[in-house]
């Protein structure tokens, strides 16, 4: 079956609107993605006819969100490859507070003085700024993976990089460059070495058939607003018996088993983890995206966002020539649907300004992958990612904005 | 709806093609201060001297940014040279009341409408003479660029205060 994007277009509200009186081509999905009807139809009969606390009240409508609520954990898991997702999908408020969980849990119990933290240098903040706060309070090293020329990691070193680590802070895919990192085989050695491997899955979550199971790793962070889903719901999955074995990160309502005038037992997984009143609709709406995309089939999300790539690095190329630069790995099979570009002599935030005059949405910046963004020797990138309803018209408008930012700004 | 050609007036393009006052001064004398924008990652240095009078001697600008935070850095460093701190001041509190949108465009709604410039704050200033800055009017229309205008801005008070400091 060959993916229909104009039918999946259809299906987004938001595709249908006008900016500057053109057709909107929205190329910032690994920012955020569009929302189908079927998740914003979900949340809102959520408010119309079961919306109440969860975990809690036990007349009908409560028992109801709270079982809308935990069926979306379980679909949440599934669709991972969770072993466990009743007990190992925690819900949290986006990617970064998974990562700060882990850190401030996990990091806090087991790391301090003499042992080590290896980050790949291709990581968003979200995966970096919280071992630097740890650090400063445990005072263990931080270690770098480096990068090939094609921003891909360099693991020839990584059986000296990994004596002495603990975990190992490492994306499955780039934001900034899409490079797919061999997770499966980095995971074996961290084991080796005695680390565990946290792993950014923000970028590759949405895009990719997902067995966390599969990869081996012992965390999973990803977000729900850049898999069609709403803002505001993050997942942690992690490994049961790891866990279990954690301090509660955030305390209050919910998260505890007893308190008493002397202290408190904290509460059984999940729920340990999940302070406060959780974000009940958006983990509904996150269930209606994970539906829809299952409906696609992950593996024609993949397929249709290679052939998409490939096809928009060869028209890019065609038509900017030697002026543009991709930055990444050359062959689209090697990387996800995310394009960082750079035109000779034109900063990324004016490309994209005029880019936005034929309303095609690029992001300039540093895409929080500041040492990333040193490696490449680069301040700043204009990026364009595809996702399920970009189609080959948006890479022509695409190609068409560039070209003529190129020629705006050409002196 | 604002034009490209509101954001990028000839003058801004031509002095982000020549960029006046661009390169270093030996550090001491000269102060260095630097800013970064942290939305797009751009990066100015300002470099420095000031005499026993508070008179900037001489200025120098470094570092990376898209055309309108170099276009400002450079009609900057052009403005300010020869100037005393106080008369600086004064330009740098004009040029921002110029940058500063009123709050009320931004309770309009979702749809991206006229910016509002701020005209009390603008008045305050009229009697400052702004030269070729008047060209980067413009940029009150792209919200997201303000911080672009107002990097080397920021980035020179910062340098004269530290400088006064250290005096």
């Amino acid at each position: 079956m060959t993916f229909d994007a104009q039918k999946v277009r259809a299906d987004f509200p938001i595709l249908e609107r006008e900016v500057k009186g053109r057709r909107l081509v929205f190329l910032d999905s690994a920012a955020s993605s569009q929302k189908p009807t079927s998740v914003l139809e979900a949340m809102s009969t959520y408010y119309e006819t079961i919306n109440a606390n969860v975990h809690r009240g036990v007349y009908e409508i409560a028992e109801a969100a709270t079982n809308a609520m935990e069926g979306a954990r379980i679909r949440v898991g599934r669709f991972i490859g969770a072993p466990r997702p009743a007990t190992e999908v925690i819900f949290t408020k986006n990617a970064t507070e998974s990562l700060n969980l882990v850190a401030r849990s996990w990091g806090a119990a087991n790391l301090g003085p003499g042992d080590a933290v290896l980050i790949t240098q291709l990581e968003h903040h979200a995966n970096i700024v919280p071992w630097f706060q740890l650090q400063a309070e445990k005072g263990f090293e931080i270690r770098w993976i480096p990068l090939t020329a094609d921003a891909q990691l360099d693991l020839t070193d990584l059986p000296r990089l990994l004596d002495g680590v603990k975990v190992v802070a490492l994306t499955a895919m780039s934001n900034v460059t899409g490079t797919l990192t061999p997770v499966r085989e980095i995971t074996a050695a961290a084991h080796d070495a005695g680390a565990i491997v946290v792993l950014d899955a923000c970028q590759y979550v949405p895009h990719l058939p997902t067995d966390v199971a599969n990869l081996g790793v012992d965390f999973a962070a990803f977000s729900g607003h850049k898999m069609l889903g709403p803002t505001g719901i993050g997942v942690l999955w992690g490994r049961e018996e790891l866990l279990d074995a954690m301090p509660p990160f955030l305390g209050g309502g919910g998260m505890i088993l007893d308190v008493r005038l002397d202290g408190f037992t904290p509460a059984e997984l999940p729920a340990k983890f999940e302070a406060g009143t959780p974000p009940i609709a958006e983990t509904i709406g996150l269930h209606a995206a994970i539906d829809y995309l299952e409906g696609l089939g992950m593996e024609a999300v993949r397929e249709h966002e290679v052939t998409l790539t490939a096809h928009a690095m060869r028209t890019l190329t065609e038509r900017l020539g030697d002026k543009l630069t991709i930055h990444g790995p050359a062959e689209p099979a090697a990387r996800g649907g995310v394009l960082s570009m750079a035109v000779d002599g034109i900063h990324p935030h004016d490309l994209s300004q005029v880019m936005d005059e034929h309303a095609v949405c690029v992001r300039p910046g540093h895409h929080c992958a500041k040492p990333l963004m040193k490696v490449l020797g680069v301040g700043a990138t204009a990026r364009a990612s595809f996702y399920v309803y970009n189609d080959t018209d948006d890479v022509d408008a695409l190609a068409e904005a560039l070209a003529d930012a190129a020629s705006f700004f050409s002196f | 709806m604002p034009g490209l050609e509101d954001l990028y007036r000839e003058i801004i393009l031509d002095h982000y093609r020549n960029p006046r006052n661009r390169g270093e001064l030996e550090v001491p004398p000269a102060h260095r201060a630097e800013g970064f924008n942290p939305l797009c990652g751009d990066e100015i240095v300002v470099f420095l001297d000031l005499d026993d009078a508070g008179t900037v001697t001489d200025i120098r600008i470094g570092g990376t940014g898209c055309s309108i935070s170099q276009s400002s850095a450079s009609m900057m460093s052009a403005a300010v040279k020869g100037k005393t701190v106080a008369e600086v001041e004064d330009l740098t509190k004009a040029f921002k009341a110029m940058m500063s949108v009123h709050e009320s465009s931004l309770d309009a709604e979702g749809e991206s409408g006229e910016e509002i410039p701020d005209e009390a704050a603008l008045a305050a200033f009229e009697e400052v003479k702004l030269g070729d800055l008047e060209a980067l009017r413009g940029v009150v229309k792209f919200p997201v660029r303000i911080k672009c205008a107002t990097l080397a801005w920021n980035t020179l008070a910062q340098g004269i205060s530290e400088a006064q400091e250290s005096a």
